[in-house]
């Protein structure tokens, strides 16, 4: 398998990161390199084995739906780059 | 004091033959000298710590100090403290200032331990060298030419060059163990879910576990006293009765079983790794352990299986990461979406990008299947290699890192090359178990070689009795970089 310049540009949009023709190229060829070595996993046949998400066979726990959390909106909106009113602005997305 | 255990440490502050003021302000003066050729701490904060040090001294003269109270550590700047700059090595976040404390943060202040400062690190962890932090590289205290070791650089260095007692770190493919193996000093990534990682900012949820880092295995159980435990704030911690880590420290190894795994000892691993491996081995035998063969025969294929699930799950904890409630936003955009990709592009750097955009595509639509599926499948046959194995032993000892510490620049524009230096760590994190890396003397140059010791789930406190023992038969962990060992007069 091998990527090319256009997969990187869906990608990098995928994951909202602006990419420039340069950055894309110089890209293109480190992920290749990298799938390179991924691919050894596709020699090996997992018919039969269930998939491990997790290290430990747990099962997420269950909380009483009550408040735990005080209010603290203006303690965490002080490191947000651009608040009004108790909002986080961002540009506008609705016309 | 450079060399002395967190016990002695305590015994001096018990015995008000030394303050915590004292002790924290000649931590602080050291790291005032000396941090400019190491670069080890990213944010030093003398009158938060000092103010921390005197409540300690006031807690104490009330009688109400626990063991380690009025001892500095120095936090990893991953963890979230609240007042402090947290910026996880990263322009991201490198306006941040948190609101909150980590769980591992709160219980060390629970205990009266001083916050000496933060390390530096590798980006959001992304790194086996340390290069990758946006405050520039931190420098190996044994040889200024050579990396630390990845990603809690800053933490090993720190501590090898005495600029702390002791220091936090965190591991999700080795960035505890390893550091701690090129930095020569000692580190314990405990059983996935034993220390809680709410305030530790995400990186691979799966595999992140934090741990100690400091200069012997009888620091390391002291500090994991302080540091493991239920905490109801994060999902995957483990409910479990707590723990005295240092509880077995002096028990003989004698009858140990040490299981050898061949693939550790392979070709690709450098020769004077190799032969401070089997001098440690050699030691090990004249207390008494036994040595046994096993197998591990898909070591190899932990590495590619790690960088399509670290990365997964990176792309997704990274997604946070929108330059609107925290962290960094760009200057200039036309609407909402480029305000998304310039705040990202212009936040993070070139390894951090590069595993997002790996994450994404394996991610991505019509290839799940063929990527994560398959590397979670491969994942199970990876702990089926440990599960066979520990029938045959009681811990699995061999090299941290197949070299020694390498130099600067080596390796950071091949991310392939680096990668492949995870070899002996990763499968650790992949399983879940605990691991621990120690000082095994020295190859090539002076530069140190790590001993990792791998046990079973939960066997902490039997692998620092091990770690311990071995460090009461070697002095390889006193040892202190030429020029460094000087006490100010």
């Amino acid at each position: 398998m091998s990527l090319c310049l256009e997969d990187v540009k869906r990608i990098a949009h995928l994951a909202r990161l602006a990419v420039s023709e340069d950055e894309a190229t110089e890209v293109l060829g480190q992920l290749n390199g990298i799938f390179g070595l991924i691919e050894e996993m596709q020699a090996v046949s997992t018919a039969g084995i269930d998939p491990m998400s997790h290290a430990q066979n747990v099962v997420l726990r269950l909380r009483e739906d009550v408040v735990s959390e005080g209010d603290q909106h203006e303690l965490f909106q002080s490191v947000a780059p651009q608040v009004e009113a108790g909002l986080y602005l961002v540009p506008k997305v609705i016309e | 004091m450079l060399n002395a255990s967190l016990s002695e440490l305590a015994a001096l502050l018990d015995a008000r033959k030394l303050s915590s003021v004292e002790l924290t302000r000649f931590f602080l003066d050291r790291i005032e000298q000396l941090n400019p050729t190491f670069n080890a701490f990213v944010t030093v904060r003398e009158e938060t710590s000092l103010a921390q040090a005197r409540a300690a001294d006031q807690r104490r003269a009330r009688g109400e100090a626990l063991l380690l109270t009025g001892i500095p550590v120095a936090q990893k700047d991953i963890f979230c403290a609240k007042g402090w700059p947290t910026t996880c090595g990263s322009r991201m976040l490198s306006n941040f200032v948190s609101p909150y404390d980590a769980e591992i943060v709160r219980r060390f202040d629970a205990a009266g331990v001083v916050n000496l400062g933060k390390t530096n690190m590798d980006e959001f962890a992304m790194g086996s060298s340390n290069e990758t932090s946006f405050f520039g590289p931190v420098r190996n205290p044994w040889s200024p030419a050579a990396v630390p070791g990845g990603s809690s650089g800053g933490s090993a260095a720190a501590v090898a060059a005495r600029l702390a007692p002791a220091a936090t770190g965190t591991d999700t493919g080795g960035s505890i163990r390893q550091p701690a193996a090129l930095c020569g000093i000692s580190g314990i990534k405990p059983t996935y879910g034993v220390v809680s990682r709410y305030g530790m900012i995400a990186f691979a949820s799966s595999l992140d576990q934090a741990g100690p880092m400091a200069k012997s295995a009888a620091d390391l159980a002291l500090l994991l006293n302080v540091m493991a435990g239920f905490d109801a704030r994060d999902s995957t911690s483990l409910e479990r009765p707590p723990e005295n880590y240092a509880r077995d420290l002096v028990k003989p190894v004698a009858g140990l079983r040490i299981g050898l795994p061949k693939q550790y000892f392979a070709e690709g691993v450098s020769a004077d790794v190799i032969r401070g491996i089997e001098e440690a081995i050699a030691a090990f035998r004249r207390l008494g352990c036994e040595t046994v063969e096993v197998d591990l025969p898909n070591t190899q294929l932990s590495i590619p299986v790690y960088y399509v699930l670290a990365p997964a799950e990176a792309s997704s904890n990274l997604a946070r990461y929108d330059g609107v409630r925290y962290g960094h936003r760009a200057a200039q955009y036309t609407d909402l979406m480029d305000m998304y990709q310039k705040s990202r592009a212009e936040g993070f750097g070139a390894e951090v990008k590069r595993r997002i955009l790996i994450g994404t595509y394996v991610l991505s639509h019509g290839y799940y299947d063929a990527y994560y599926l398959q590397a979670q499948k491969l994942r199970r046959l990876i702990a089926h290699d440990f599960a066979e194995a520990f029938k045959r032993c009681d811990v699995i000892m061999g090299p941290t890192s197949p070299t020694t510490a390498f130099d600067l620049g080596a390796k950071s524009g091949d991310p392939v090359q680096m990668y492949l230096s995870d070899i002996f760590t990763i499968a650790v994190n992949l399983a879940g178990l605990p691991g621990i890396s120690i000082p095994a003397g020295f190859g090539d140059r002076g530069r140190p070689v790590g001993l990792q010791i791998i046990g079973n789930y939960f066997a902490e406190a039997r692998m620092l009795n091990v770690a311990h023992q071995y460090q009461q038969a070697t002095d390889w962990h006193l040892r202190v970089p030429a020029g460094l060992e000087v006490e100010p007069a």
